[in-house]
């Protein structure tokens, strides 16, 4: 069978212009080469930074943000799209190569309805009529397993949810019955519980449409469900090209055997929760518009131990972490900190009791004055809580920067000048400069490369046997969960549905709600999405 | 920082603002006639012993030009300057603030836009005392309404990020919020909108002084100065266009300066703010 798609020695460059420094030339991508047989599906798996996004793209002869071609050739069923002029290629993207951006809500119009765009492009170049188009739309909403799908392209994009949006999209990429559809990490942004459906459904539209796909993600688990190949990126460099068993279950090299193997992390569960340090009781919260997010949530925290608390966006588990520190003073219930009750409003804390309980955000770039040093962020609770100015400050940011394990060359950054893992460190060491007892941290490993990530625990479990510390971990990733807490709360539209130590919450008899988190998590493991397909009814109509 | 990297077009900005400020400190000393001085005839032509030619009443133009960047360069800045501090200081107290001190700042804000700039101010002027201090107040005040919009809208977006949250659940106070955390991420913005407004308090000073409430004569001011000769340009004389002109060279000098404290402002954004 000939290849669709033939990628030789692919080579993208761009122009960095790196803060205070003359502008230069960085290599993205580096004598990358591939081939793409019609109807198979090839997964691009790497970190941030690998490059695997720019070689999607290069599929449509694009080249984001700068990025540009110079080398190598890009052979669509034999012919070279790269010099084909902006007319030639306009003839090819939406109609024979298509796009699916990772986050949906920012790539449709809010302005238009989802119908006429997911047909605009297959009307635009006249690969059909409107009428046609929409009978297709019509079709692959319901492969796609859309709720009502004969009016769903009525609705604006504001009107359907995430996972929805996300399908719209595949729609939209599917409906001018392209030969190569390229998804740039399509259900990275959803929760674990939507993820499934997405993929189910992705999965099922590729089968029926005999389009073949190169797949983008950094989450090898989830590749793995839906590759034929899979190409392991790092550098803009090819680590190794195999069949996804090979990949998966015979790993050549050692990062991608880093990979396969990522979550060693793993943490015994404490036995004696006896020992509280933070009590959450009977704690109800809304917002000032009156609008409940939390219903009576009890659970508590013992000393120098993980609580994380699970469970998908609108869940009401970032909520608690605001009620806990104030910034949303629960409407009902109280919450009592080293056995003396905690002061419900921000405002009325004392220094103390805000010294006490810090807090790590999930996206350490906005949580971090873009225009402060590291020596700034790190050394300003040092002035605030303890009063420590001049040499006696340096010395103990250095002192925090050796915990975290970076060396003194950072002090004088800024934020824009460190990578993701860097920045979440930082954070973490301006979380510890106010020497907490308890910290709050709200999915800080969600935003980063899985073996950076992975770092981030291990230092967080570090410091935690060093200093008795006790974590709340905000999450919803079941692997996390199961590496580093001691109990576990799992909540659901702002209930606790499960709360207590970890092994009797992980542990059957489950709930309903528990036992779909549990089960969507997707797994190192090839048909697994098919075996939990057949596990559980589609819930295509709920999501 | 070092002085190669700064772009030739700032250095032309700092020089032209230099030689402003040269002329406005020593113009008894770079003028060649006094500043009221009649040296001949009406709107006589430039020639070598009168580099731009004379104005409407026989005066030199050229001195008059270095002795108005006193009054020209002193009323305009400051006024900008001072509107600037109480626009800002009021805008982000505001926008820290929410709740009801944000509410009674803006709304009588709005009032005070509500009203027309100029028929306020003559008003104002029409009543007080006239001497440079009220004027320069009456300017700064009536200017600080557009910086606080302005302050309010780009504060409130960085008002509501998370090292903003950080900082308070560290429990800053607000003082530290405003200056610390807000002000050096709305730099951008706000350096623009200095740019422009020193540009539109030169004209708007020039505006004052033609109502007769700004710059009493014979005092040279240069906005001043292109109303006393405009009926020249009837006629065929371009003494009008010659303060015109510094006025627009100063504007575009401040300017340059302005773009490039801009780009270094926003270089560390990674993007954000560059647009």
């Amino acid at each position: 069978m000939p290849e669709l798609l033939s990628v030789r020695d692919l080579k993208i460059e761009a122009t960095s212009y790196p803060p205070g420094e003359p502008p230069k030339r960085v290599t993205i991508v580096d004598g990358v080469s591939f081939d793409l047989k019609k109807g198979k599906v090839l997964g691009l798996i790497g970190e941030s930074g690998a490059g695997k996004s720019t070689i999607g793209l290069s599929a449509l002869a694009y080249g984001r943000g700068g990025a540009e071609i110079t080398g190598g050739s890009v052979l669509l069923d034999g012919v070279d799209i790269l010099p084909l002029g902006k007319s030639g290629i306009r003839k090819i993207r939406g109609a024979r190569v298509c796009y699916v951006a990772q986050s949906a809500a920012a790539a449709f119009n809010p302005a238009h309805r989802l119908g006429e765009q997911v047909i605009e492009a297959s009307v635009k170049h006249g690969l059909m009529t409107k009428d046609e188009a929409r009978k297709r739309a019509f079709y692959l909403f319901q492969v796609l397993g859309l709720p009502n799908p004969e009016t769903f392209g009525d609705r604006f994009p504001h009107q359907v949810s995430g996972g929805q949006l996300q399908r719209a999209m595949t729609a939209m990429a599917l409906c001018s019955n392209p030969e190569l559809i390229v998804f740039d990490e399509p259900t990275t942004a959803l929760d674990v519980t939507t993820q499934i459906d997405v993929l189910a459904a992705i999965k099922h539209a590729i089968e029926e449409t005999h389009t073949a796909a190169l797949y983008i993600t950094h989450d090898l688990a989830v590749v793995a469900q839906i590759s034929d190949d899979i190409m392991v990126l790092r550098h803009g460099k090819t680590v190794e090209y195999g069949t996804v068993q090979q990949i998966i279950e015979a790993p050549r090299e050692d990062y991608t055997r880093a990979l396969v193997n990522v979550r060693q992390t793993a943490r015994e569960e404490a036995t004696d929760q006896s020992d509280t340090l933070l009590k959450v009781e009977n704690v109800s919260a809304q917002y000032s518009n009156g609008f409940k997010v939390l219903h009576d949530v009890s659970l508590h925290v013992p000393k120098g131990q993980t609580l994380a608390i699970v469970g998908e966006s609108g869940s009401g588990k970032s909520t608690l972490a605001r009620v806990i520190t104030g910034l949303l003073p629960p409407s009902n219930g109280g919450i009592s900190f080293d056995g003396r009750p905690l002061t419900p409003a921000l405002k009325n804390r004392s220094r103390d009791e805000l010294r006490r309980i810090q807090l790590i955000y999930q996206m350490a770039d906005t949580a971090m004055n873009p225009r402060q040093t590291v020596r700034d962020i790190i050394g300003r609770p040092l002035t605030f809580y303890y009063g420590l100015h001049g040499a006696a400050k340096t010395a103990r940011v250095r002192e925090l920067l050796e915990q975290i394990e970076m060396s003194n060359g950072f002090i004088d950054r800024y934020p824009a000048e460190l990578s993701g893992g860097q920045k979440q460190r930082v954070a973490i060491a301006r979380a510890l400069a106010a020497k907490p007892e308890l910290i709050l941290c709200d999915e800080p490993t969600s935003a980063l490369d899985p073996l950076v990530a992975e770092g981030i625990l291990n230092l967080l479990l570090r410091l935690q046997a060093e200093a008795q510390l006790s974590y709340i971990f905000i999450t919803h990733d079941i692997a996390i969960v199961r590496a580093i807490a001691d109990s576990v709360a799992v909540m659901h539209r702002g209930k606790l549905v499960r709360f207590g130590p970890k092994s009797k919450v992980l542990s059957p008899p489950f709930d309903d709600y528990t036992d779909l988190l549990l089960k969507s998590v997707p797994e190192m493991e090839i048909g697994w999405l098919e075996k939990v397909l057949t596990t559980r009814k589609m819930e295509s109509a709920g999501n | 920082m070092r002085l190669r990297d700064i772009p030739i077009t700032a250095w032309l900005g700092m020089a032209g603002i230099l030689l402003a400020f040269i002329c406005a400190i020593f113009a008894p000393w770079i003028a060649p006639y006094g500043e009221t001085e009649v040296v001949g005839n009406v709107w006589q032509v430039a020639d070598t012993q009168y580099f731009f030619g004379l104005d409407n009443l026989g005066r030199d133009i050229l001195s008059r030009l270095i002795y108005g960047a006193r009054t020209t360069l002193f009323v305009a800045l400051t006024a900008t300057i001072i509107s600037f501090s109480l626009g800002i200081i009021l805008s982000f107290t505001a926008a820290v603030s929410r709740g009801l001190i944000d509410a009674v700042f803006s709304r009588f804000n709005d009032l005070m836009m509500s009203i027309p700039t100029l028929i306020f101010a003559l008003v104002v002027l029409a009543v007080l005392p006239q001497n440079l201090i009220v004027l320069i107040l009456v300017m700064a005040i009536l200017d600080s309404t557009r910086v606080y919009r302005l302050g309010r809208a780009v504060a409130l977006d960085v008002a509501v990020m998370e090292f903003v949250e950080a900082a308070k659940l560290r429990g800053e106070g607000k003082i530290w919020i405003i200056f610390r955390e807000i002000l050096p991420n709305t730099l951008s913005p706000l350096l623009a909108e200095f740019g422009l407004r020193f540009a539109f308090s030169i004209l708007f000073l020039s505006t004052l002084s033609f109502l007769g409430l700004g710059i009493q004569p014979p005092s040279a001011d240069w906005g001043g100065m292109v109303k006393d000769n405009k009926d020249g340009i009837i006629f065929g004389i371009s003494a009008a266009l010659v303060p015109g002109s510094a006025i627009a060279a100063l504007a575009v000098c401040v300017n340059l300066v302005v773009d490039w404290l801009l780009k270094r402002t926003s270089s560390l954004k990674g993007g954000r703010g560059d647009a």
